[in-house]
């Protein structure tokens, strides 16, 4: 299983063995990582399991499609490396990816 | 109230007589029932004739996120309401525009809701709540509406615009009125004073928006929208400009209110709950999203078929009026457990309709969730109790979601 860290934004870090085939929202979630919402529940619906990829694994974690770019386009706190956790589906590609979770959810 | 002429039985009478745009449903509290038939038996929905016109119903909750999140097919204007704006104003405002006119309107003025805003606004919230929960008497009726929900989203809503803090009682007063003609949601405001009032309340902020001109600092909305470029010139077309302060003064004030309000019921109404609060503060948080759930401030948002298009076998025109009853998603049973009791400690209590899906989805939410938290934390610092005395005066419209008033009486802790 891949082995994946999110780091909150207050700096705490938690590595997590991510199974592939799920989101990584629902890894997360399933590991009780704090700092993920996800009040929709996977819907890409509200934006609520923001996070920021780091660069070399960016490319694994897939394209963004319109409807994720339409609800990143409304938090405040958007970047170039901003994804909905998800929208991305966990594969042994990802292992070792580190993901930075934002000061916030809204 | 009108309980002249008796509600038709929601389970024997035929399908498509259903009308849930009835105001009386919500006034009478008797809505359940009809929307519980509807998920179950036709969770798309055509009702051929209503005072708003034919209109679909979309009732189920994964179907309200579908449509929520699809504003290609299931676009936002004209409006959002289940009625029509008539001529009288002609508002426009983000809520009922579709990507990218949408998008652009909205960032500007998001940021003095998102949470490092919020983070200084805690203190002056506090302090405000402290104040007014202080002020009121022991053992003694009083209004709840009046002197607790009003009187604090009210005093919220003129620190968001920075507004003249001695004149804020017009701010509930544009809120109360701006989508309560008769056509719109069903509600009782004229059409003259509707018109008086909302042209009072552009004259106003036209005369704030020149005043403040130049400012440099401040987080207020009038300042966050004369600094983003997409919107420095707004005041120049004047019902955008009184579009997008209605939509501010409604989404920050009725909604939040009428959560102040409900949340006093349902405890009320479940004495278990009431004592679990009592023995375990720590649920406050988890019980705020369970009052949003529970109270649904807005019944409804309504979408129009940008096309023609097949859903759950219906096929909707392209122009239909498409209704999602987020008042019915939040008591979907198969999605949430036991959906029409009110839980404080409920697992996934986030997980509701209340603040829609998509790029609309609300903006204030957050605040929302914090007034909520302050103001209960607060409360229970103070009070063993805080009774319901008398019969709750609900408001009468398919839209908002709330109540007039509410007799209460405090018992010290």
């Amino acid at each position: 299983m891949p082995k994946i860290t999110l780091i909150e934004f207050n700096g705490q870090d938690h590595t997590i063995d991510a199974e592939p085939g799920k989101s990584l929202m629902q890894n997360a979630i399933d590991n009780m990582v704090p700092g993920i919402d996800a009040d929709c529940g996977g819907a890409c619906a509200c934006g609520t399991c923001h996070c920021f990829v780091d660069e070399p694994w960016r490319e694994s974690t897939g394209d963004v499609d319109a409807m994720e770019e339409a609800m990143l386009g409304m938090r405040p706190d958007r970047a170039d490396n901003s994804r909905l956790s998800c929208q991305i589906q966990v594969s042994e590609a990802m292992d070792g990816m580190v993901v930075h979770l934002p000061e916030f959810q809204m | 109230m009108n309980q002249a002429i008796q509600l038709p039985d929601p389970w024997s009478m035929p399908l498509e007589q259903i009308d849930v745009s009835d105001t009386r449903l919500y006034e009478q509290d008797a809505w359940r029932p009809y929307f519980a038939r509807l998920r179950e038996e036709a969770p798309v929905h055509y009702r051929s004739e209503s005072p708003f016109g034919p209109f679909w119903s979309v009732s189920r909750f994964e179907d309200i996120v579908a449509v929520d999140s699809n504003p290609q097919d299931f676009s936002s204007e004209p409006t959002i309401i289940i009625g029509d704006l008539g001529d009288d104003i002609p508002f426009e405002m983000f809520i009922a525009m579709d990507p990218p006119k949408h998008d652009v309107q909205r960032r500007a003025v998001q940021p003095v809701v998102a949470p490092q805003n919020l983070a200084q606004l805690e203190g002056l919230i506090r302090s405000r709540v402290t104040d007014i929960l202080d002020n009121l008497p022991l053992d003694e009726e009083f209004d709840w509406v009046e002197r607790v929900s009003i009187n604090l989203t009210t005093q919220m809503l003129a620190t968001l615009f920075d507004f003249p803090f001695e004149e804020r009682s017009k701010l509930t007063y544009w809120s109360d009125i701006a989508a309560a003609a008769p056509e719109m949601t069903g509600g009782d405001v004229s059409r003259e004073e509707r018109v008086a009032g909302l042209t009072e309340c552009l004259e106003t902020f036209t005369r704030i928006w020149h005043e403040r001109k130049g400012r440099e600092e401040g987080f207020d909305l009038i300042s966050l929208l004369q600094r983003d470029p997409h919107t420095a010139d707004m005041v120049d077309r004047p019902m955008e400009f009184l579009g997008n302060l209605a939509l501010l003064i409604v989404g920050g004030n009725d909604t939040t209110r009428n959560s102040i309000t409900g949340g006093v019921l349902a405890l009320n109404q479940n004495p278990a709950e009431y004592h679990k609060l009592r023995a375990d503060h720590s649920l406050i948080p988890n019980m705020v999203s369970e009052i949003i759930r529970w109270q649904t401030p807005l019944a409804h948002m309504r979408r129009t078929a940008a096309r023609d298009l097949e859903f759950h076998g219906q096929q909707i025109k392209k122009g239909d009026k498409v209704v999602m009853w987020y008042i019915s998603g939040n008591r979907d049973e198969t999605v949430i457990d036991r959906a029409d009791e009110f839980i404080i400690d409920r697992p996934n209590a986030r997980k509701h309709v209340s603040f829609g899906f998509g790029v609309h989805r609300c903006m204030g939410n957050r605040l929302a969730e914090m007034q909520l938290r302050i103001l209960w934390e607060e409360i229970m610092q103070r009070f063993s109790f805080v009774e319901v005395v008398g019969a709750t005066e609900r408001v009468e419209s398919n839209f908002v979601r709330g109540y007039t008033k509410l007799p209460v009486k405090l018992h010290a802790l």
